[in-house]
């Protein structure tokens, strides 16, 4: 059914809401990308077999949702309107969960989230302090609509920003209340969104196009990917209401530009994109305002330099993504060399917020520089991982100690890593710095996506700057010198101090390469490559001296400095090294106290992490 | 680099162009089209796309080689996938790429002598919740170690054995 004007937007909600009357309980499997690889899809065959075996298909609506956000938990259910979420679920918990929770409404509290510090199970979803600390926006209807339903979503409010849009307001109102809410860019930078839609709708041209970049290629920041499995007409909306705002309706258009990595998110914008066509919200004559535009996907061939605006352009003409000088910016001069206005997933799904509540609303969150809320990735060596969303003011530490629990195992933290291959390290000392783009930035970090790292004690800090400089060099496109040459020159150095070959003289040879690179690469990605090693030396170089001077690895990774041996006071003899271990290297009789043979070590780390007495010394 | 031989019929490589209509703007596209049907990305098959697109050779060759999709090599027939995103790399997942090397006896970006598995690295498949994670055709397991891979390698081994 096509819609013809936005009063039908309320009887499709009507309809929808009265077709649900029938439903005692609605049951939410999370299917998002994290819970699919802990095996929510057997979880999901068991409990539509047992619905149907026990005649409660007409009773129970069963959804499989996007990401429901508690990772670490994974899989995850929960059941509403009896407010549960059950944790780990397995195939063989579904009988007990339909006959005591869903006939009998009996709460399960073994099934349910139990704090690993002071034991606390919490029977309540909304109890559970890692979301009821958080200040859920965006993510707010996430673990309760079915993605695969268009009327879902108009039932909860979907597309009545649009329809506000579409018949109420301006081009010029639209981008003023964008502007006046301070929402900056959530793809990294942070450039005010309400600046480049004004740039795109004062520049001149018949031709304009509004883009989202899905090319979520920052490791450890998948929210963007969970926005799309969970909530894809939110990004499908904000982006109609940009395209009316900047004048990108036909003949322009629109573009999301899909991480290839990304199948599920690829496969329900896809789904999305049809049903909203069908609808009427895509298309021409958009809800009868005289609108026509559409959205096109595009999929990515898997380069981390497309995410900057000049290589997306060039990848969606069909040509290698290698950036261009931005003398012109991409929002005069992008795509097909006409006005283009590139927008990250998470800003998108910001405008339809801003547009139904007004600017005013949206600036009671956050800071007055950084507005609103942002959703972290929180993950790493942090007890609860997943997406949380929090406004701008909190600190670094409510955000990993707090929601996120802390190190897990009794472990110290040592680090969180924000920005990803930008990106900086900041020790545990700047913990309470505020999670905004500026303090970000000024402390040698940056915001970034959003992904946040922990690492804890175990983690060497020269490794991880080795790490991401691989990814970078990996991922370099290799048309300016100063990334190509400089990422090489400092990978090199890098494996000679995890090698113990390196000299003090490199740690200033590395510093002064970082800033040549910083003033002298292309694009951003170059520009700010070198921050995660200058970050790591500015706040770890003892660290770093260990390894150059000492020939030791503190976090015990760096396998040309490490050797193992059995710590002779600790060990009971219990044999769970000589179990692990894959080469034989770990020997000793039963309650006697074993040894380790260096020569056949392949030194896989298995029997220090098998150990329960601490009796692996490394 | 390129040595795999496959037979190619024209008319195969014009159905994927043409569904694209055989817009020069659609090459990434197209060319994953055609790694999807014959899951590598054949030389006769590039050539065919150069000539219908009248996009010339060396630009063809230039985007197949620039992105990371792209292989020119067929994947084995259980391909396995390990991230190394930073996440998973924290968490210990290069031990658990070695501990598939060393079982499988071949080196990352490799396939078995006998074609059944084949072993590649990716930057992150956004799971960082439940890292290290690796995908097996198209299906993710989370939170690996070294143990429970080898675990799960015994176990395709055996199925491509009942298969073969």
């Amino acid at each position: 059914m096509k819609l013809t004007s936005p009063t039908q937007l309320d009887q499709v909600a009507r309809d929808f809401r009265a077709s649900l009357e029938g439903y005692k309980t609605t049951i939410s499997l999370c299917g998002g990308t994290n819970c699919t690889a802990c095996g929510c899809n057997e979880v999901l065959e068991v409990l539509k077999t047992e619905l149907e075996a026990r005649n409660l298909t007409y009773t129970v609506r069963l959804i499989v949702t996007g990401c429901q956000g508690l990772c670490s938990e994974a899989p995850l259910i929960s059941i509403n309107p009896d407010d549960v979420l059950y944790c780990n679920v397995e195939p063989g918990w579904i009988k007990r969960i339909v006959s005591d929770t869903v006939i009998e409404g009996k709460t399960i509290p073994d099934y349910c989230f139990t704090d690993p510090v002071n034991g606390t199970t919490y029977e309540k979803f909304s109890e559970i302090p890692f979301f009821s600390d958080q200040t859920r926006v965006l993510l707010a209807n996430s673990p309760h609509i079915d993605p695969s339903d268009i009327r879902d979503y108009i039932s909860v409010g979907g597309y009545r920003a649009l329809a506000k849009a579409l018949f109420e307001m301006e081009p010029g109102e639209i981008v003023d209340e964008i502007s006046a809410s301070g929402l900056r860019g959530r793809g990294g930078g942070g450039f005010p969104t309400g600046r480049k839609w004004a740039s795109g709708a004062k520049a001149p041209g018949d031709h304009k196009w509004v883009i989202c970049n899905a090319d979520e290629g920052n490791p450890g920041a998948y929210m963007d990917g969970s926005l799309l499995e969970s909530n894809p007409h939110l990004i499908i909306e904000g982006m109609i209401i940009g395209a009316k705002a900047v004048g990108a309706g036909a003949p322009g258009g629109g573009y999301i530009y899909v991480r290839n990595e990304y199948p599920l998110a690829l496969s329900r914008i896809s789904e999305a994109i049809n049903e909203a066509r069908r609808w009427g919200l895509l298309g021409n004559d958009i809800l009868g305002s005289g609108l026509s535009f559409d959205i096109r996907i595009n999929r990515g061939g898997g380069a981390f330099v497309c995410g900057e605006s000049t290589a997306l352009m060039a990848s969606l003409e069909g040509k290698p993504g290698e950036p261009r000088p931005k003398y012109v910016h991409t929002v005069e001069k992008g795509y097909h060399n006409e006005p283009s206005v590139l927008n990250n997933v998470e800003t998108w799904a910001n405008v339809p917020g801003i547009i139904l509540d007004g600017a005013q609303k949206y600036r009671e969150h956050g800071t007055d520089a950084s507005p609103g809320t942002k959703i972290f990735s929180l993950v790493g060596k942090v007890r609860h991982t997943g997406l949380v969303e929090i406004p701008m003011d909190r600190s670094v530490r409510s955000l990993v100690e707090g929601i996120g629990g802390g190190a897990p195992e009794g472990k110290k933290l040592k680090a969180v890593q924000t920005g990803g291959p930008s990106g900086g390290c900041l020790p545990v000392s700047q913990l309470d710095l505020q999670l905004d783009f500026d303090v970000l930035n000024e402390a040698g970090s940056m915001m970034g996506a959003g992904g946040i790292i922990v690492m804890d004690e175990d983690t060497c800090m020269v490794d991880i700057a080795l790490h991401f400089i691989r990814f970078n060099t990996d991922e370099s496109c290799g048309k300016c010198t100063p990334c190509r040459e400089g990422l090489q020159e400092m990978e090199r150095v890098l494996t000679h101090i995890t090698e113990g070959k390196a000299e003090m003289d490199d740690l200033g040879h590395l510093e002064e390469l970082g800033q040549w690179m910083i003033g002298g690469c292309l694009c951003a990605l170059g520009a700010t490559a070198p921050h995660p090693v200058l970050s790591t030396i500015k706040y770890f170089r003892d660290e770093y001296e260990t390894h150059i001077k000492g020939h030791k690895c503190p976090g015990g990774v760096c396998r040309e400095l490490i050797e193992y041996s059995v710590i002779e006071a600790n060990c009971t003899g219990c044999g769970d090294c000589v179990t692990v271990c894959p080469t034989g290297a770990v020997s000793g009789l039963p309650d006697k106290v074993h040894k380790i043979d260096m020569l056949l070590c392949t030194k896989c780390d298995e029997c220090y992490k098998a150990c329960k007495f601490e009796a692996i010394g490394k | 680099m390129i040595d795999a031989v496959v037979k190619i019929d024209a008319a195969s490589v014009d159905r994927l162009i043409d569904a694209s209509e055989a817009d020069p703007e659609a090459l990434i596209g197209i060319l994953q089209d055609v790694q999807k049907e014959w899951g590598f990305l054949p030389i006769p098959a590039l050539k065919r796309v150069s000539e219908r697109l009248g996009v010339p050779y060396n630009r063809v060759w230039a985007v197949a080689t620039f992105y990371e999709a792209f292989t020119f090599q067929p994947h084995g027939r259980t391909h396995i996938m390990v991230c190394t995103g930073t996440t998973c790399h924290v968490n210990d997942g290069l031990q658990v790429l070695k501990a598939i090397e060393d079982e499988l006896i071949i080196e990352c970006g490799q396939s078995t002598p006998d074609g059944k598995f084949s072993l590649e690295k990716v930057h992150c498949l956004g799971a960082c919740g439940v890292g290290p994670m690796v995908v097996v055709n198209d299906q993710y397991h989370g939170h690996m170690t070294r143990a429970k891979v080898i675990k799960l390698l015994d176990e395709l081994k055996s199925r491509t054995e009942v298969e073969t």
